[in-house]
Order: structure tokens, then sequence, then C-alpha cells
């Protein structure tokens, strides 16, 4: 990729920096999710943020009018992080082990306050002497809210023709 | 291995065991493909799938590569997923829509009939080739009950409606939901469990796990605040503890009165938001002016628990579920799940009623990976040598509540039947 003819330095660096930053912050969400810091998980949100998984067959599906596996507003998200920490959450409790790669990220669009921004990601759930692999892309819309960048949109498409032999999808993906 | 006595039933003392190594045993699991998946009539698909000339779906039932399609003659068929002359698969497709099925292979070409329409160098082929005779292979028989479709592999199966039983029933109910009908919303949940098969089948029945298994979901809608308060049934069925019923043939139900849950149809619930409050209540007040009050009230105010025996179950709760699981390995299956909704629901009602399906069912929901979990776990302690049975006796020697294990009963003296080269129980009730 080469940079449009007549950017100045100064556009190119502002450009690079914001890069290294939703990187940085994707990145460091991995981590969080990894160490199941789901409180602080809980943070990186606006209030008015979603969280989605389309079904395997319809990745592209509006979950409005098609059955997805997850689509939480943040009263449900909040709830869902709830659960996981219950003891009665008991697909994950104990909680599965968890390790996540994320490569690819880029900077789609800057509209605003708004960025999108894709990642790929392999994620293994480690759990009952099962070692199962997710792999997709993640779909965000980062916000800048008083200096800091918060998860407007956070969509992760699996590639995944099933979840198989996975079977749920209880972690956080 | 010594079948009849894989379960034990003592009538008077009110205990109903059945060995665990039925949940393991590759015999079994090739008793259970010989005379139940290639005997019984098996879920492929619901009529609006396919609703245009050329709209097909590719399926798996039993193992068997399949795909339905509907024919420029509106005709619905089943077929074989294999070219008759080399066997590659036909259609590569999960879904789409053709005049023409045009093998990769070699190019043989059947239309939507199944019909054999082209052969390349078709000359080459002597005098006893015949053309007509190459079209692709039907299972033996295919039929559907108000759009929803079966196959069965056995040419001699008695008919569907027969072979359904009491379920026939149940079906009507909750279709009857919907006066503009029913379609299966696009989206399919695909998933599988470490676990045998049965263990999905009995698991759909079973309300005995429901509290104590899903606490954090019961917990969830609980905060969100109180729905339309219960109505005051109108007639003596189900009753407040509800009912487990076999509906004969192996199949069952879990009737209970729906308190403080949302039901799209039709007992609104904050999770279904305030904008549909006055849609659903209006929806009831429809189907008691056509149906009459108790009738509207088994529709809007119980929920359903079926079973069509032996691996299709079709949930009338958080919303209508029509899930299907079949074994690959003793201790391996795969579901696939898809959700029904009336036709002509408003865009808001349809986005709520997705949500209340996501928040409990499917693989990501605040229920169903316990569910799963269970399973598995279950799997995982059948290894275990000592304990030698699982417990089915619970109800045995009551009227019976919703808790009770009467379906549960029904299903394994169908199998046990089944797997031993019987056509069907000699009992369907304790």
């Amino acid at each position: 990729m080469t940079s449009e003819p007549g950017n100045s330095l100064d556009e190119r660096i502002t450009k690079l920096l914001l890069e290294r930053e939703v990187e940085d912050f994707i990145i460091r969400e991995a981590v969080v999710l990894d160490e199941w810091r789901l409180d602080e998980w809980l943070t990186l949100f606006t209030d008015d943020a979603r969280y989605m998984i389309p079904s395997t067959d319809k990745p592209g599906g509006d979950p409005k009018e098609t059955l997805g596996i997850i689509n939480d507003d943040m009263a449900r998200l909040r709830g869902r992080v709830e659960r996981l920490k219950s003891r009665h959450a008991h697909r994950e409790f104990p909680w599965s082990r968890t390790r996540r790669f994320i490569s690819n990220v880029r900077v789609k669009e800057i509209a605003g306050e708004e960025i999108l921004a894709n990642a790929s990601f392999l994620v293994y759930r480690i759990r009952s002497g099962q070692v199962d692999p997710l792999i997709g892309a993640y779909e965000y819309i980062l916000r800048r809210v008083e200096g800091t960048l918060k998860i407007a949109f956070r969509k992760a498409v699996l590639d995944l023709e099933a979840l198989r032999p996975h079977g749920t999808l209880s972690i956080i993906l | 291995m010594n079948l009849p006595e894989l379960i034990h039933e003592d009538r008077s003392g009110g205990v109903f065991r059945v060995r665990r190594s039925v949940f393991s045993s590759t015999e079994i699991a090739a008793l259970e493909q010989k005379y139940i998946f290639q005997r019984c009539w098996l879920y492929i698909g619901h009529d609006s799938e396919i609703p245009s000339a050329g709209d097909f779906r590719r399926r798996t039932v039993a193992g068997q590569p399949l795909f339905w399609v509907r024919g420029g003659d509106g005709k619905v068929r089943v077929f074989y997923n294999s070219c008759t002359h080399w066997g590659a698969n036909i259609c590569r497709l999960d879904e789409g829509n053709a005049e023409l099925f045009q093998c990769f292979y070699h190019a043989w070409t059947f239309n939507n009939h199944g019909d054999l329409v082209s052969v390349p160098d078709e000359p080459g082929y002597g005098s006893g080739f015949r053309k007509e005779a190459m079209g692709l292979v039907s299972p033996p028989r295919v039929d559907n009950y108000r759009g929803l479709y079966f196959v069965s592999f056995s040419p001699s199966v008695e008919d569907l409606v027969s072979y359904l039983g009491d379920a026939k029933d149940y079906i009507d109910l909750i279709l009857d939901q919907s006066e503009e009908g029913w379609r299966v919303i696009p989206g399919t949940q695909k998933y599988s469990v470490r676990a045998n098969w049965k263990m999905f089948s009995l698991n759909s029945l079973d309300n005995y796990h429901v509290r104590p298994l899903h606490s954090t979901f019961f917990k969830y809608t609980e905060s969100l605040g109180a729905g339309d308060p219960p109505v005051s049934p109108p007639t003596e069925f189900p009753g407040p503890q509800g009912r487990a019923l076999s509906l004969r043939n192996g199949h069952g139900v879990d009737v209970f009165p729906s308190v403080n849950r949302a039901r799209p149809i039709a007992h609104w619930h904050p999770i279904l938001g305030e904008d549909s409050k006055e849609e659903i209540r209006n929806r009831r007040a429809g189907l008691v002016e056509k149906f009459g009050e108790e009738r509207a009230y088994l529709m809007c105010n119980t929920n359903r628990l079926m079973l069509i025996y032996p691996n299709f179950a079709l949930h009338d709760i958080a919303g209508v579920s029509l899930r299907y699981f079949e074994p690959v390995a003793p201790d391996y299956m795969e579901v696939t799940v898809q959700t029904l909704a009336p036709r002509g629901e408003s865009a808001e009602l349809l986005n709520r009623r997705l949500e209340n399906f996501l928040s409990f069912l499917g693989p990501g929901g605040f229920a169903h990976p316990d569910d799963i979990e269970a399973m598995e776990s279950a799997q995982l302690g059948f290894r275990a040598n000592g304990p030698e049975w699982i417990d089915a006796s619970r109800g045995m020697q009551r009227d019976g509540t919703a808790l009770d294990e009467i379906h549960v009963r029904a299903f394994w003296r169908q199998w046990h039947a089944h797997i031993m080269g019987d056509a069907k129980a000699e009992r369907d009730h304790d």
C-alpha cells in the first residue's frame, strides 16, 4: 500500500499513530479477555454498544431478521458477564483457558469520532481435554469518548462452517 | 449384549432404569442405525425453506447425503445427493435455486424433477442404456404434515400421520397460532455435542433439570422485571404443575404454564420490549376469538417441549425452535437448529423474538451451553465402571407433573422395542 500523493508527513504520521493505537487497543482487549478480567472488559464499551456473532451459514445476516448465535445490547452483555462470573455458568465453571491470536488489524474508515476497524482472529479454547480453535474476523466500530477509544460495535464473524466439534460459544469471542 | 435386560422396569415398585452402556456401545449404535434411523420418519425441513420453483437445500439425514428441491411443477422432491453416473455430489451448495443440476465431474445434467436430461456423448452408450431410468434417486418415502417434511428410508414405514400419533395434535396447537402460516427464519445454528444422540432427545423433554441447571438464565430474566400477569387457567389441563405426556410411538411432550417468561405468542414480558406489548396482546385476543378461551390459553400461556421420536425436538417456548440431531458416533452428535416465525409478523416483534430466542437458546445463549455441558459431562461419567444404570423413575407412582418422566419412559420403551427388532413398544404409558 502506498500513501496517497500529496499527503504531508504530518498526515501520514497521524494516520500511522491511529493505526498503532487501534491495533494496540484490540490486542490489549484480547489480553483482558484471556485473563478473564470481564468487568474491566465491560468498561471498554459505550453504553449503546452491541456485541454480535452471526450464524455460520449467514455470516452477513442482519440480526434483526436472521437467527444468529449472539446479539447482545449492553444490558444483555452485562448479564452475560454476570453469568460467566457466577459459579453456575456450568459450561464455563471452571473457566476454560483461552489464547487469542489477533492479526491483520487494519483501519478501514474514519468517520468523525468513529473508526471502523477489522482484524483476523484465531482463538483457542482449551478445556476438559479438548482444544477447539475458533477462526474468523472481527469488525469493530471504535468511538473516541473524552479522548479514550471505546467499543461501540463488535462483531465476531466465524469462518467455521459449523460449531463442530466446539458445540458452544460459551466464552467471550 | 443382553438386549432384553438393557431396561429394568418394576411397575409395582415404581422403578425404571436403563443400562449406561446404551450411550457408549458401538453395537447398540449399529442397531439404532438399522432399526431406528433406517425405519422411522426423520425430519428434513420446512416447506418455507424452498418456497419457489427450483429452490433447493442440502441436508444430511441419518448420515445420508440428500438435497431437497421444489421442482418446476411446484412439487417437493428429495434426492440422494449422488450422481447416478459416477457418484459425485450433484448439489454442492447448502442452498440455492436451479433449473438444472449438472454434475461437475462428467457433466451429466438433471432437471429439478430429478430426470436425467443430458449426457455428453450419449451415442457412446449402448442399446441397454436407458436415460429415463438414470434419474436421481429418492429415498423410499417422503411426506409432509402441514409443511413439516419428513423422509423415511423404509418403504414399509407406516403413514406419516399415523406415525406422528398424538404429536399431530400438538403440532396443530403450535401451527394454528399463526393464521398467516409460518416461515423458517434464515440463519441456522449448527453445532455438535460430544455425547450420545439420545441424551439430546431426553434433554429436550426433561423439565426436571431446567431450574437447577439454568439458574443463571432465570436470574437474568427476573432482573428485567415482571411481564404480564399469569392468566387464570380456563381449563384444568395442564394444571399449575404442568404435565408430562406420552404422545404414542415414542413421541412425548412436556406442557407447563408460562410464568413470567416471554412468549411472542402471546404472553408479554419485558424481554420482548415495550413496543411489542400491543401486538402481543392483540394476538392473544385474536386467538381467543378464533379458538375460544381454553385453546387460546394453551397456545398463549403454556409452553411445550415436544420430541418427535427419534431425533426431532419441536419446542414452543421462548419461540418455536426446530432442533434435529443425529449420531455420528456413539459419543458424538451433530445438531441443527432453526426457528419458525409467523408470516407477517412486524419487523420489531421479529427482532425481539430473535433476541429472546438467543437469550436462552443456542450455543451462545444463557442456558443451552449448560445443557451441552451436562450431556457431555454425563457422557464422560458413563466411562465409570461402578454405576451401571441411569434412573428414569420419577413420577411412576403419582398422577403426573411436568417434572415427571412419563415421556422419557415412553421414549425408552419404544427405543427398546426398536433395537430388539420389534415394530412398537407394548405400552406407551406407565
